[in-house]
């Protein structure tokens, strides 16, 4: 077994419209780079673990098709889902998979395809990522509805209003116009928020995440392998909790915060040994689940960032920016970036890497100071929560 | 596109279209799916017969005592799976609410609908659609649950402002 776990590699697709490349081709794009940056081969893997929620693509058998295509044949391989948080749930498989001392090397690939389906059988699918009975047979939810009731609930206890909403949604693009992997590479303003379409009230369409084709690829290493390779270049993985919650949101207490995410953050952070009182005295910035600008908010509170009631305040003072308390989602977020919705979570340990390694494009690179990143992927509403640690120097 | 679609596979004998904004190639799947899903209600058909009445029927662990809606078979706190059928009181107070514009195609008949979230006052919450102008509700709003027939023909709840 192993005590500590490093990502030693990574890979990352361009995300966006990516009508020129099937899906085999699209994950090549990020694990070719992901064994390259950690020189190793494909022999030298001993398991991969593929994140896809098989949400829009037309494979059914994704592992088969990039063991195929990426050689990786006959090493062992599973196939996670966990919704919208099914990256970061993948990278939760090769982690304990390494820390049980089953595998020593694991590449964990996350992607999806969702344009290979039309725009409104993926509004019907993704709608039902909830009680499928109660809440989207009978009463038609949607995904940004789903979200919508939260930000609805948020608004009214709190006082934030819906252009609080949107200045997410600028800072977002402001980054992912820095970002040359972003679906998304240009700025907006409130306005282009606020005069965009109603998608599900409160929320417009530049409130909403895209529907995104991409892939990202990490690879884990035993400790003892990062010792054996003699590699330099890697982010150790500090701490991670996950959380699950009610499949119908009339099961929850509240809709001004997501129960799961809190739990997931609070086993994360004492595993990392990080104060849950100051967390951000920790963090150099994180990357938070902005499927929809009030979720980046609500994140800001259930991981600690400020106090319940003061998330639309960070973003109002601008506080996540670089250079403010955290910075959040310099790489655009999910909002700009894209949401494949399997390669998200995977997407933000590679951003966890590039930051903390000081790899990032210029303008959208935070101070590391702390040596600690923080990534929170959350699939469904809350449904499933994942968050984890990275940082520079081993637990 | 069906058209040009039709017209590419007779000229190259292939169903093949560039896509519309890049140009790059793509083959169009000539197999459609439509899904319809079968799920059991068998045990809790006494809620639709509640419905019926113009009803809200639920399941209550005799042992313990938890009111469990929507109704389910089982107690997980007792592990036990006997339940009586209790009816609730049909008001509460609405939590929270949103309209959604961009429905999914299967909800096309309908113009854009409000679902909302209220607590009754006997405990549970409910999520439903709201009738009326969401515009005139706020979270707080005293509604009461109304049984109705949808466009689709069949019984369903809805929230009413009170």
């Amino acid at each position: 077994m192993s005590e500590n776990v490093a990502v030693v590699g990574v890979g990352h697709s361009k995300f966006g419209t990516r009508k020129d490349v099937n899906m085999a081709e699209l994950a090549w794009e990020s694990i070719k780079p992901a064994l390259e940056t950690s020189g190793i081969e494909q022999k030298d893997i001993d398991f991969f673990v593929v994140g896809y929620a098989g949400l829009g693509g037309s494979e059914a058998a994704m592992p088969s098709v990039i063991a195929e295509y990426a050689e990786l044949s006959p090493k062992g391989s599973m196939r996670v889902e966990a919704a919208c948080a099914t990256g970061n749930a993948a990278i939760r498989v090769g982690y304990t998979a390494i820390k049980a001392g089953i595998a020593d090397l694991v590449l964990v690939v996350g992607i999806e395809k969702m344009q290979e389906s039309p725009n409104p059988t993926v509004i019907e699918l993704i709608g039902r990522f909830g009680s499928y009975f109660w809440e989207f047979e009978n009463f038609g939810l949607t995904f940004p509805g789903y979200y919508a009731l939260h930000g609805t609930a948020y608004m009214m206890k709190y006082g934030a209003t819906e252009e609080d909403f949107a200045r997410v949604a600028v800072k977002n693009h402001y980054y992912g116009a820095k970002n040359p992997y972003a679906q998304f590479q240009k700025e907006i303003t409130i306005e282009t928020v606020l005069k965009s379409p109603y998608i599900a009230w409160p929320f417009k369409l530049f409130d909403c995440s895209p529907i995104t084709d991409g892939s990202a690829a990490v690879v884990l290493a035993s400790e003892e392998k990062v010792k054996e390779l003699g590699i330099d270049e890697r982010i150790w993985i500090l701490g991670q909790g996950t959380g699950t919650g009610t499949a119908n949101l009339s099961k929850r207490e509240s809709f001004t915060s997501l129960a799961s995410a809190r739990y997931a953050a609070e086993i994360a952070y004492k595993m990392a040994k990080i104060d849950m009182d100051d967390p951000t005295k920790y963090l150099d910035g994180a990357n938070v689940h902005d499927c929809f600008t009030a979720p980046e908010i609500i994140a800001y509170e259930d991981l600690r960032f400020c106090k319940p009631g003061e998330g639309y305040k960070m973003i109002r003072e601008e506080q996540t920016y670089i250079g403010g308390k955290i910075p959040v989602n310099v790489d655009g977020g999910l909002k700009a970036k894209g949401h494949p919705i399997g390669a998200t979570g995977v997407s933000q340990a590679v951003e966890a890497y590039k930051q903390l390694l000081q790899k990032a494009e210029p303008g959208r690179q935070a101070d590391i100071k702390k040596g600690r990143w923080l990534a929170h992927n959350i699939g469904g509403t809350g449904h499933f929560a994942y968050v984890t640690i990275y940082g520079l120097e081993k637990r | 596109m069906f058209e040009q679609l039709k017209k590419n596979l007779e000229e190259f004998g292939f169903p093949v279209l560039p896509d519309e904004k890049t140009g790059e190639l793509q083959w169009i799947d000539v197999r459609e799916l439509k899904i319809r899903y079968i799920i059991s209600i068998n045990n809790i058909k006494p809620f639709f017969d509640g419905l019926r009445n113009g009803k809200l029927i639920t399941t209550k662990c005799k042992k313990c005592g938890e009111l469990y809606f929507p109704p389910q078979k089982d107690c997980p706190k007792c592990k036990m799976s006997e339940m009586e059928w209790v009816e609730i009181k049909r008001e509460g107070t609405l939590e929270t609410l949103t309209v959604i514009f961009v429905r999914p195609p299967s909800f096309g008949v309908y113009d854009p609908y409000t679902v909302a979230i209220a607590k009754l006052d006997d405990g549970p919450r409910i999520l439903a659609w709201l009738r009326g102008d969401p515009r005139q509700v706020r979270p707080g709003q005293r509604v009461r649950v109304e049984v109705s027939r949808r466009k689709e023909g069949y019984l369903m709840y809805e929230l009413v402002p009170i």
